[in-house]
């Protein structure tokens, strides 16, 4: 299978500190990759780099494309949907608004037919569907985060830590989702978790970050195997 | 004593409008930037000398109105491609600093361009009393123009994709660029906007208070009033911050401090509302973490 996204040499910095120090990774053709790591290895960061929040050296390509340097607006409208750190909720807005402007970059008819697919994934935000999405819960938050970036119909889904500071029931439901959404839309998805488990469970491919190198790569199958990573690296 | 008040509330509501509108456009450029633009009012005086040149070419009122408005939407758009923009991470004395000298820059062009001595605008209103007397052909149909302009803005936010990308782009920049929205061009289109909402202020103020460069010094300090005291983050709020100002400042002048201290009534307001409520009357609380 070929690669969607490929990056070679990635290095990134916030002002003078550096964070990234020239890493390769790549996601293939509809397949699932998992950036692990601690916190401050760099995960949030590469993702950022990838879709141009953050100003990064080396090359980055979509499907042979460069991106590297392109505006974010411009990486978005290539089909990278970003689900960032904290779930970028449009809070003084209504959940039927956020979901808008996922669509922003599509012709409008076409994307209240997709509501339709997006109600079928996540009940919940049809319930809140006028609602502000302020007041939602947080899974909702995160259901809501997902069904906006995938409004954009996007080729590579960038989920930054879908878990986190969800319940654990919550976080099972919204990965089982997940599976179903990469099942029928045949998205490629880099997904970056603190729960290593639970990502290499969900992955093919994972890399693992350490202070802004990758110091292990390969299947998530065998990764999750290696008992002196899973102890090192991972935690659990 | 009743026909007295009820008079001054309603001409506090035809000025009221005016600095709505200006409270208006000051709110559309701090939601997005969270700098208050200062020299919103100096724009508007520029942006009604050019309704007043387009008149005088012997244009018919309306369409110099909207000559007027159209080269001040764009006038605003090239403001902040051209000069705001290089400031968008600048410290915030920066930007103050770029506001005080556009504001003496702006005066100083209409007062180069147009001359300094005060000059008569035109009221496309009729010059009679009207609602029984209570006010004058010029105040209901500026009201009537000011109200017009407030439901436009507030459809064209609330039910066009572009409005709510807008609003998507002063509320979270970075989600909005993530779902594509071009956010460097929704601030230049607010700068446009309130620009143009400027212009219609400064044509329906001029007939009244005639057409100097420092025509708008004053109402911009009463808009600034009325846009703290609904919530210089809420558009609602503002406006009706607005209207209860002109209606404040009137009620004032007439019974309480008289017209020469009317002015101090605005700082009054701005005063009291920063020490008692900072928020306004309206305005969201912003919590943040440390």
């Amino acid at each position: 299978m070929s690669n969607l996204l490929e990056a070679k040499g990635v290095h990134a910095a916030y002002g003078e500190t550096k964070v990234l120090h020239g890493i390769d990774f790549a996601v293939r053709q509809g397949g699932v990759t998992a950036l692990l790591g601690a916190n401050g290895a760099g995960k949030t960061t590469t993702l950022r780099a990838i879709c141009g929040l953050v100003r990064a050296r080396g090359d980055i390509s979509l499907d042979g494309r460069r991106i590297d340097g392109m505006a974010t607006e411009d990486i978005v409208r290539l089909g990278v949907a970003h689900v960032p750190e904290g779930r970028g909720t449009f809070m003084e807005l209504t959940v039927e608004e956020n979901l808008k402007l996922g669509a922003y970059t599509r012709p409008a008819r076409e994307a209240t037919a997709d509501f339709g697919h997006m109600f079928a994934y996540f009940p919940r935000l049809k319930e809140r569907f006028k609602q502000q999405a302020g007041t939602l819960s947080g899974g909702e938050q995160q259901m809501l985060a997902i069904a906006r970036a995938l409004l954009l119909r996007p080729r590579l889904l960038l989920l930054d830590e879908p878990s986190f500071g969800l319940a654990p029931l919550i976080v099972q439901e919204i990965f089982r989702i997940l599976k179903r959404i990469r099942e029928d839309a045949g998205v490629s998805i880099l997904l970056v978790e603190q729960n290593a488990a639970l990502a290499l469970e969900f992955a093919e491919d994972a890399y693992l970050l350490e202070t802004g190198r990758i110091v292990m790569s390969g299947p998530a199958a065998e990764i999750s195997k290696d008992e002196g990573i899973r102890r090192s690296y991972l935690g659990y | 004593m009743l026909q007295g008040v009820i008079h001054q509330i309603m001409s506090g509501i035809a000025t009221g409008g005016i600095y709505a509108s200006v409270a208006l456009a000051l709110v559309m450029i701090y939601q997005a930037t969270h700098h208050v633009n200062f020299a919103q009012g100096e724009m508007a005086t520029f942006s009604t000398y050019i309704a007043l040149t387009c008149i005088n070419l012997g244009f018919p009122y309306w369409v110099a109105f909207a000559i007027a408005v159209v080269i001040s939407f764009f006038i605003g758009l090239a403001i902040e491609r051209i000069l705001m923009r290089p400031l968008a991470n600048a410290p915030v004395l920066a930007s103050v600093g770029v506001f005080v000298g556009l504001l003496l820059i702006i005066n100083s062009l209409s007062g180069w361009f147009f001359d300094y001595t005060i000059k008569q605008f035109p009221s496309p209103f009729p010059d009679r009393p009207m609602l029984g007397g209570y006010l004058s052909g010029h105040e209901l149909g500026s009201t009537a123009v000011t109200l017009i302009v407030l439901i436009l803005v507030y459809l064209f936010f609330r039910h066009t994709r572009l409005g709510l990308a807008m609003r998507a782009a002063a509320f979270n920049p970075t989600s909005a660029r993530l779902v594509g929205v071009r956010v460097g061009w929704m601030l230049a289109l607010g700068w446009g906007l309130a620009a143009a909402i400027g212009a219609v202020a400064g044509c329906m103020v001029a007939p009244v208070v005639f057409l100097d460069p420092n025509m708008m010094s004053g109402i911009l300090l009463y808009a600034f009033a009325g846009a703290l005291l609904g919530g210089i983050d809420n558009p609602l709020g503002a406006v009706l911050g607005g209207f209860a100002v002109g209606v404040i400042e009137n009620l004032g002048g007439a019974y309480l401090v008289g017209t020469e201290l009317k002015l101090t009534l605005a700082l009054v307001i701005i005063v009291a509302v920063l020490t008692v409520r900072p928020t306004g009357l309206m305005g969201r609380k912003v919590y943040s973490r440390v």
